[in-house]
């Protein structure tokens, strides 16, 4: 007989969740929102020779998915450590 | 010492530490075979990682891509962002499920010999198409830099190959994939930090690409952005007007790296769940390195090459051909860089006469100035492959630029072909026709079928199909419409079934398939196409380049619709599902 869900579990997975939700959202708007389809209105703000836009989309948009996968993976390391389920 | 022998010093001392790793890292058992003992640590996985995936075409045609301005952006931003998808959606718990190949996991979540055959049919075809442009890239990079036919470059590339994979298999493969990356990456960063300090002053190529041209003083995109102007072409930084399908196209990249097998696996071979979260970031730390170089390079290569046409000044004179540079000769021996005097000046004109794929401008000067047609043809590949003639580095940079073209291709070869084996061996043999063998059969089983699969990547690398040239549309488009969602429901949704996860993957990936065949032709050949491939013909402007992510729209609705209207999945895989997520 397959283990009962306890309530333990639901909260784990609901905050694992809520982070995969957080990191895409982000993963979302720096990518397709900063690089494609919000570039016309960035277009007055400036990073060094770049408009905003066109350097998330050659360059940001790496830096932030990098930032979003360190900060995802360290705050499910550190709740997994919180619920004992570390391997 | 000639060029040529430094290079054959560089290539072949590559292949010695490749063939001594071989040995070293003999596999022992299948675990070992498959997933190196899952016993790698996150930091070399993420090499390794980023090794397979930065393949012949990254390291040879990216920049070149690239260099065309902002409209293809989607590949940077497509060939890093799926790492986010991989390390919240997929890595983590398929780690902790602990399966050896993908469709090994699709077979037991759902329970399932039909579903794995369905996930095994599509990783050959995703693999087989991505792997023959490899073979031919290491031709290539053979061609170019040790002045031997592209064919036996490819095979003995393949010999090479042979040795670390079929004796080591995934563990053998992981390790020379760590020191392929180290190969490649010093051979990509260097010529662009040569580049960089030569246009910008910045040893950084990230900083000297938003930072200022140092001859006049502009920022560098700026003065990027007026030359190519003044010669009729598309402003560099210029918007794209069908922002749809960009992101279409950027999406069906990212989900399909997401979805790709042979990345996948590589998550399988870390000690346990956390390592694999880690090491997802990792792998992205030494793909950056990598894709965030490859704008700065390209803008300065395409500004490096249009001042040595116009040294002047674009309102000036252009180039008088006798007086050209000697990499601007070496160049057009290979056929990369061609001329062509039409007007008889003894100039070198390079401007958009209108014939250019971008022709919404064109110059209107031309007549004025007595010029008869662009005159200057260059194939964009010459972006990275000229840096160092340019920049006039010393010759063992080119050396190393020699084996870091084929240790970009020889990586990403040898984890695609890991993936197509394994799949064979464990997955159609183990798992479905010879249930009974024991694991040392296995073993064989594996190291035949590694041998099969690289006797038949470099015969079609040798014969290359129409289809070779199609790994985005192809590779990508099945990865993101099958793979991809099959993997995302059977971790996230407790509720589908074998019946939703098998017309799920047919649904998205016929409908992926049947689209692009429309547009490119059955099986790719010419002429079989039922719709012009045009932006006004295009069902909702999407492009067949760009119809993966609606294949996974596709293959996600189905594989619902169907799992709710037929049974529950049995207690067991519950049970499993519930494993995955929580031990």
């Amino acid at each position: 007989m397959p283990k009962e869900i306890s309530e333990r579990d639901k909260a784990y997975w609901a905050t694992n969740l809520r982070l995969i939700i957080i990191t895409i959202c982000i993963w979302a708007t720096v990518s397709y929102g900063f690089g494609i389809l919000l570039r016309p209105l960035l277009m007055g703000i400036h990073i060094g020779g770049a408009d905003m836009g066109f350097w998330f989309a050659q360059q940001g948009a790496i830096f932030t998915f990098l930032a979003l996968i360190f900060f995802y993976s360290w705050r499910m390391n550190a709740l997994d450590k919180e619920y004992g389920l570390e391997e | 010492m000639s060029q040529f022998a430094i290079n054959m010093i560089f290539v072949l001392g590559s292949f010695v530490i490749y063939t001594w790793i071989a040995v070293w890292a003999r596999a022992k058992s299948t675990r070992e075979f498959y997933i190196a003992g899952g016993e790698v640590h996150p930091v070399m996985n993420g090499m390794a990682t980023a090794a397979d995936w930065l393949s012949a075409a990254s390291f040879l045609s990216v920049a070149g891509l690239i260099s065309v301005g902002y409209v293809n952006s989607s590949f940077v931003m497509g060939w890093t962002g799926g790492y986010v998808l991989l390390a919240t959606l997929l890595a983590p718990y398929l780690r902790r499920f602990g399966t050896y190949t993908v469709p090994d996991f699709v077979g037991k979540r759902y329970d399932s010999k039909a579903a794995r055959v369905v996930a095994v049919v599509c990783l050959i075809i995703i693999s087989l198409t991505y792997v023959i442009g490899q073979m031919t890239g290491a031709g290539v990079a053979f061609a170019r830099f040790l002045e031997v036919s592209a064919d036996w470059g490819l095979i003995l590339s393949a010999i090479v190959v042979f040795f670390y994979a079929v004796l080591g298999g995934m563990k053998g493969v992981t390790y020379t994939q760590v020191a392929q990356y180290v190969v490649l990456i010093l051979a990509f960063t260097i010529p662009a930090i040569y580049l960089s300090l030569m246009m910008t002053g910045n040893f950084f190529p990230q900083a000297g690409f938003v930072g200022d041209h140092t001859a006049s003083g502009m920022p560098l995109l700026h003065k990027l952005n007026q030359v190519v102007s003044d010669l009729g072409f598309q402003d560099y930084t210029q918007d794209v007007s069908n922002k749809w399908n960009m992101f279409l196209f950027t999406l069906t990249l990212m989900v399909g790296t997401a979805g790709l097998p042979h990345v996948i696996i590589r998550f399988f071979t870390v000690p346990n769940i956390q390592d694999a979260r880690w090491s997802a970031g990792w792998a992205l730390v030494f793909i950056a390195l990598f894709y965030t170089t490859v704008p700065a390079l390209a803008a300065m290569s395409r500004l490096n090459l249009i001042e040595t046409v116009f040294p002047q000044g674009t309102d000036q004179p252009s180039l008088v051909y006798e007086e050209r540079p000697e990499w601007f000769k070496n160049w057009e021996v290979t056929g990369l860089l061609t001329f062509n005097d039409k007007n008889n000046d003894g100039r070198i004109q390079f401007y958009n006469d209108g014939t250019l794929p971008t022709p919404d401008k064109t110059f209107d000067k031309a007549e004025e100035r007595g010029w008869m047609g662009n005159e200057l043809t260059v194939n964009n590949d010459i972006m990275v492959l000229a840096v160092p003639e340019i920049a006039n580095m010393p010759p063992w940079l080119i050396g190393l630029m020699a084996a870091g073209a084929i240790a970009a291709s020889l990586s990403t070869a040898s984890g695609l072909l890991l993936a197509i084996s394994s799949a064979l061996s464990h997955d159609l043999l183990k798992n479905t026709l010879t249930p009974n063998i024991t694991d040392k059969q296995e073993m064989l089983y594996a190291r035949i079928s590694m041998t099969v699969a690289i006797i038949v990547a470099t015969w079609l690398g040798l014969n290359p199909p129409g289809f070779a040239a199609q790994t985005v549309a192809l590779a990508f488009g099945i990865a993101a419409s099958s793979i991809f969602p099959v993997l995302m429901m059977g971790i996230f949704f407790a509720r589908i079934n074998s019946r939703g996860a098998v017309a799920g993957m047919l649904a998205g990936s016929t409908f992926t398939i049947g689209y692009i065949f429309t547009y490119l032709g059955i099986f790719f050949i010419p002429g079989t196409n039922f719709l012009q491939n045009t932006p006004s013909e295009w069902i909702f402007g999407i492009s067949p380049l760009s119809v993966g992510c609606i294949g996974a729209a596709i293959n996600f609705t189905t594989a619902i619709t169907v799992s709710l209207l037929t049974e529950k999945p049995s207690e067991e895989i519950q049970e499993m599902v519930r494993r995955v997520r929580y031990p």
